[in-house]
């Protein structure tokens, strides 16, 4: 039986605390954060009430709470990552848990332990929610399919990154308002892409309209056919990308991976940046109150130019305060109510 | 050793090679087919009542995998063989992808001689490398495998990509009349990919196996057949236009022939994502499901089904594949290719039967004289209830009703999508030269 989270849930308030605003009551079915394909609009919208209360702690002098006390959440990762990581245990510290940080790459593994042996291992050490990276797709369907213990998708591969979809669509949803008719471009590569695929997901039913815009060798084969069969029809591909920013209310480039060059994938970074770059001359042909946004880590001066990145329309630092608190929601959410 | 004699009575015999369809009794003395035909008056030491049975050649797979010597954590000749008996399977070939592989007279010996010792109630047939370690540099001594008892060659899983090789290879094989069983892939188009190149691979954000990197090399292996006057066996095919490359071949008189696999014949690239055992789940990643070449979709089904009922396809192989737990127990990316196939390719394929796709004895010459074709040095010996023959026969319940348990499997790999899966027929029982080597406890037999 899945939790069904209500007002009578713990409090995120505590004695000698300003209490946090009332949440509305919503229904929360998730036991685990894999992606966003399964997310009700009623779900996003009470990941995003939590999350304007966290946002609130993050604006206090002292940015504790107590929520969960006395849970402990293991972080692992099994590749290289600063940036979710840090906001995961921050997110983590926040609200009182205790953390225990695994670099997987430099420890069981090297020594042969399979993937579900090292995470039964944290299930035996009793720990009450796991966050997990990992650089093949589909890890963490694998790791639910035999633990008990919660677990939260800090990004598997090049399927999915649903913390950083629901970031990306709070700060569209608290800088734009209302979203019907809105247009969002993502940029680049799109085939290697989690962060775009959980983007698909979570704008879906919110009246986005999503422009993937990538070379023909950065769009997988069959994601005209995978559009049409999860009847995700808010989602178009374009090649051109002074053509897929007229108009745009939301531009976000991705990180292009300098070693996609040797694979072929580009012929030249120098190319790439010709017919890719988001600068300030192709910006003109996105709406005047255009956003920019960037999952991180950028390359500066490749897929986004540095005079954008640090423009009064680039929001990149908004979104790292509110993968925060969109990470505190979700913790709250995941690890913050009683264990059945 | 003399087998006792047997007499199959009242079964529905089939027999596709000799036109053979109807209620019958069969008669084996000495290991050899003696006798066919209705209300047989001979004595036998042992009577099968097959009412209600089809009577049939023992099963033949050009593609199986018995991972002896090297892998046996994955798979025995004994264990395999046990499973290939229980599927109906009389004659098995076996792929050379061993440790060390099969490229040389005495790793083919030594195949030989544990299948005698360990597995004497069916028949092993070693498919020889093409190429020396299967490393598609130099050609092994073909003729010395030949003459070692391989039945065909094959780098299979790590097909030649040098083309002046393979033609070379080609001539050798055209000279002994043994066929070349090729698996095609292109392998810098499949480099890196674990499952079909299509909407599951765009959904689950994994790197896709083109079609185009089988058809590729399906193009090439035939234009290299047609120059040569080989015997070419193209395995496993899954895709459309692999079919549509194969039929017009055929057509103009290549020496080409084709086989699928009882999971091309029925999964599609969906089954990775979804499984009728685990309703609701959105998506699980299903190892067991992840094969070489992928599961495709429903058009490629759709040409395989039609290309088996318009001959372009002759044979059913089952390309089992055997691994061990920890080998699918983890990361989608990580898993081995495979699916353990013995033990269900007969029911797979019944459902087929059972949904009006193809005839039964269609599906019976898929599995005995269609094979049986392509092994040139075997043909009239099995694949035939011919007098004179082997006396291989696979008693068959075409209606039973049953639900695959990996508990209850005899191969060591328990790795297949089917699990779980309720179907309909299954093998009653086997039997090898004579010889009784599985039979159901239904079955009534006096002795």
């Amino acid at each position: 039986m899945e939790r069904i989270v209500s007002l009578n849930e713990p409090k995120l308030s505590t004695a000698g605390q300003e209490s946090l605003p009332p949440l509305s009551i919503g229904q929360w079915q998730h036991r685990n954060v894999l992606d966003l394909d399964d997310f009700s609009p009623e779900e996003i919208t009470l990941v995003f009430e939590i999350a304007n209360g966290m946002v609130e702690v993050l604006g206090r002098d002292v940015k504790k709470v107590p929520t969960l006390r006395g849970k402990t959440i293991a972080i692992m990762f099994y590749e290289p990552s600063t940036r979710t990581r840090a906001s995961f245990e921050l997110a983590a510290k926040y609200l009182g848990a205790d953390t225990v940080s695994l670099d997987a790459a430099r420890s069981s593994v090297v020594k042969g332990e399979s993937l579900i042996d090292s995470l039964r291992t944290l299930q035996a050490l009793e720990v009450d929610t796991i966050i997990i990276r990992h650089p093949c797709s589909g890890a963490p369907y694998i790791a639910v399919r035999h633990l008990q213990t919660r677990i939260i998708n800090a990004g598997d591969g090049c399927h999915a990154h649903p913390s950083q979809g629901l970031l990306d669509l709070y700060t569209i949803k608290r800088q734009l308002g209302d979203l019907k008719g809105r247009k969002v471009v993502i940029i680049g590569d799109i085939l290697h892409s989690r962060v775009a695929r959980s983007n698909i997901w979570g704008m879906r039913s919110t009246g986005l309209h999503v422009v993937l815009c990538a070379p023909r060798t950065f769009i997988p084969q069959g994601m005209p056919e995978m559009l049409d069969k999860c009847g995700l029809d808010h989602v178009t591909i374009e090649h051109n990308l002074d053509h897929a920013l007229e108009g745009a209310d939301v531009v976000m480039p991705l990180r292009l991976q300098k070693e996609r060059q040797q694979s072929g994938f580009i012929s030249s970074i120098r190319e790439y940046i010709r017919l890719y770059q988001v600068n300030a001359e192709r910006l003109k042909k996105a709406a005047p109150h255009a956003i920019v946004m960037h999952p991180g880590p950028m390359n500066e001066g490749i897929e986004i130019s540095h005079d954008v990145a640090y423009s009064g329309s680039s929001l990149i630092e908004q979104q790292v305060t509110n993968g925060v608190a969109i990470r505190m929601a979700l913790l709250y959410l995941v690890a913050g109510v009683k264990n059945q | 050793m003399t087998s006792r004699s047997i007499l199959i009575k009242n079964a529905r015999v089939i027999s596709p090679s000799q036109g053979i369809d109807g209620k019958m009794d069969i008669y084996m003395e000495d290991g050899l087919i003696k006798s066919s035909g209705a209300n047989l008056k001979v004595s036998a030491a042992v009577t099968i009542q097959a009412d209600g049975l089809v009577a049939c050649p023992g099963f033949i797979d050009l593609h199986c995998h018995l991972r002896e010597p090297g892998f046996e954590e994955k798979e025995t000749i004994a264990s395999g063989a046990a499973a290939a008996i229980r599927g109906g399977y009389t004659t098995i070939c076996c792929m050379p992808n061993t440790n060390p592989p099969l490229d040389n007279a005495a790793t083919v010996d030594f195949v030989r001689k544990i299948a005698a010792s360990q597995a004497p109630l069916i028949t092993v047939l070693p498919i020889g490398c093409i190429t020396k370690g299967r490393a598609g540099q130099e050609l092994t001594d073909m003729s010395e495998l030949a003459d070692s008892g391989c039945a065909g060659f094959s780098d299979d899983g790590s097909p030649v990509s040098n083309s002046q090789l393979m033609l070379l290879a080609m001539r050798c094989a055209a000279g002994l009349e043994i066929p070349i069983i090729d698996h095609c892939e292109d392998l810098d188009l499949s480099r890196g990919g674990h499952l079909n190149d299509g909407w599951v691979a765009a959904r689950l954000g994994i790197k896709g196996i083109p079609a185009a990197a089988e058809e590729s090399m399906v193009a090439r292996d035939i234009a290299l057949a047609e120059m040569t006057g080989a015997t070419l066996h193209l395995t496993h095919i899954s895709t459309r236009g692999s079919v549509e490359l194969i039929r017009a071949a055929r057509a103009r008189g290549v020496k080409v022939s084709a086989d699928a696999t009882p999971h091309h014949l029925t999964l599609t690239e969906e089954r990775i994502i979804a499984s009728p055992a685990e309703p609701g789940v959105p998506l699980i990643y299903d190892t067991n499901a992840k094969v070489n070449p992928p599961l495709r979709t429903e058009s490629d089904i759709e040409a395989l089904i039609k290309g088996i009922n318009d001959s372009t396809i002759t044979s059913v192989s089952t390309d089992h594949a055997p691994h061990t737990s920890e080998d699918k127990l983890c990361e989608f990316e990580l898993a081995a290719f495979g699916i353990s196939g013995f033990e269900t390719a007969f029911a797979a394929l019944m459902m087929l039967v059972h949904s009006g796709k193809i005839k039964l004895n269609t599906l019976i010459a898929l599995l005995t004289c269609g094979p049986a074709a392509v092994l040139q040095h075997e043909y009239d010996i099995t694949g035939t209830l011919k007098a004179g023959s082997r006396a291989d026969v696979a008693l068959l319940d075409i209606s039973r009703e049953w639900t695959l348990d990996e508990a209850n499997m005899l191969s060591q790999g328990k790795n297949t999508p089917f699990i779980g899966q309720q179907f309909k027929g299954t093998v009653a029982a086997t039997i090898h030269a004579g010889e009784i080597a599985y039979i159901d406890k239904s079955v009534r037999i006096s002795e």
